[in-house]
């Protein structure tokens, strides 16, 4: 079979960046472990329905409910970054506007981690 | 040397393709993935309102409260519960099962019919508790 890499690839010298198999790997495990997260959430979020602002309040003040969605939240946003990169990765080709949308992609979500941290604890340690 | 770049084998895209379920399905899995990324905002808006004080959290409530408040959460509640059937199925394949092509048809249509009765039963027991 004909050798597939261009004259520049060669040139250049780098193969793949070798963390393929990592990427995949995190996506698996924020998988599994989205699935009774989110499960958790649907229920947390049915029971909520029609509470009053005391009771959802007192809800997000019980440190069970309070580290559960915290975990949910955390690795749904880890989860979200991953895949969001290969959506990128797979349909931008032009350079500069690759790196920035990956880019965002981790400010996004970055973004998005910490204030549902602030905002969990904030309601845990009742301020 | 070959001229690689002009040669290059490309990958088939979706026109190629015959229409079949497992292919709509593999489709909605990244189209529901993508439209959940940008729908996490509203459950940290929602978190962020419920811990900033009761006169944000009842206009933020408001919103969500509104016949489009409660379209785009309908719409973010199938999404999530369609993706999360997907991705069951996905890694349920990861460990090789789900191949065969009439199961793999099948459990295409049964994932679309499936998302949607779950999350009409999701809100009805929303409702009922409420
Ligand atoms: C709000 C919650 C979620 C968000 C924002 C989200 C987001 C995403 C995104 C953006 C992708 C990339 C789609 C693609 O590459 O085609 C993805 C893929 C995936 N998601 Fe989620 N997801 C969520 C919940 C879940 C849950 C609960 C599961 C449970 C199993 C799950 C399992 C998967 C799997 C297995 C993939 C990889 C599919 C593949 O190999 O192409 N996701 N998700």
């Amino acid at each position: 079979m004909a050798d597939m890499r261009t004259p520049l690839a060669k040139v250049r010298g780098l193969g793949s960046a070798k963390d393929g198999t990592m990427h995949f790997w995190h996506s698996r495990v924020t998988s599994v472990a989205a699935i009774p997260l989110t499960l958790f959430f649907l229920v947390l979020v049915i029971s909520l329905n029609g509470a009053t602002y005391q009771e959802v309040r007192a809800t997000f003040a019980n440190p069970l409910v309070s580290v559960l969605t915290l975990a949910t939240l955390l690795i749904i946003v880890w989860h979200m970054k991953l895949g969001m990169q290969v959506i990128i990765e797979d349909y931008i080709f032009a350079e500069r506007m690759k790196w920035t949308l990956l880019m965002l992609n981790s400010f996004f979500t970055g973004v998005l981690a910490l204030v549902s941290i602030f905002a969990l604890l904030k309601m845990a340690f009742g301020a | 040397m070959t001229n690689v770049t002009q040669k290059r084998p490309l990958s088939p895209h979706l026109q190629i393709y015959k229409f079949t379920p497992t292919f709509l399905m593999s489709g909605f899995h990244r189209v529901t993935g993508f439209g959940l990324y940008f729908g996490a905002l509203l459950i940290v808006w929602w978190l962020m309102a419920a811990a900033s004080g009761e006169a944000y959290f009842a206009w933020v409530s408001g919103i969500f409260g509104s016949w489009f408040g409660l379209f785009v959460l309908f719409c973010f509640s199938w999404a999530l519960v369609h993706h999360l059937l997907g991705g069951i199925k996905h890694l349920a394949w990861d460990i090789g099962y789900g191949f065969e092509k009439e199961r793999s048809t099948r459990i295409a249509q049964l994932q679309i019919v499936s998302s949607v009765v779950l999350t009409i039963a999701v809100w009805i027991i929303g409702y009922l508790w409420a």
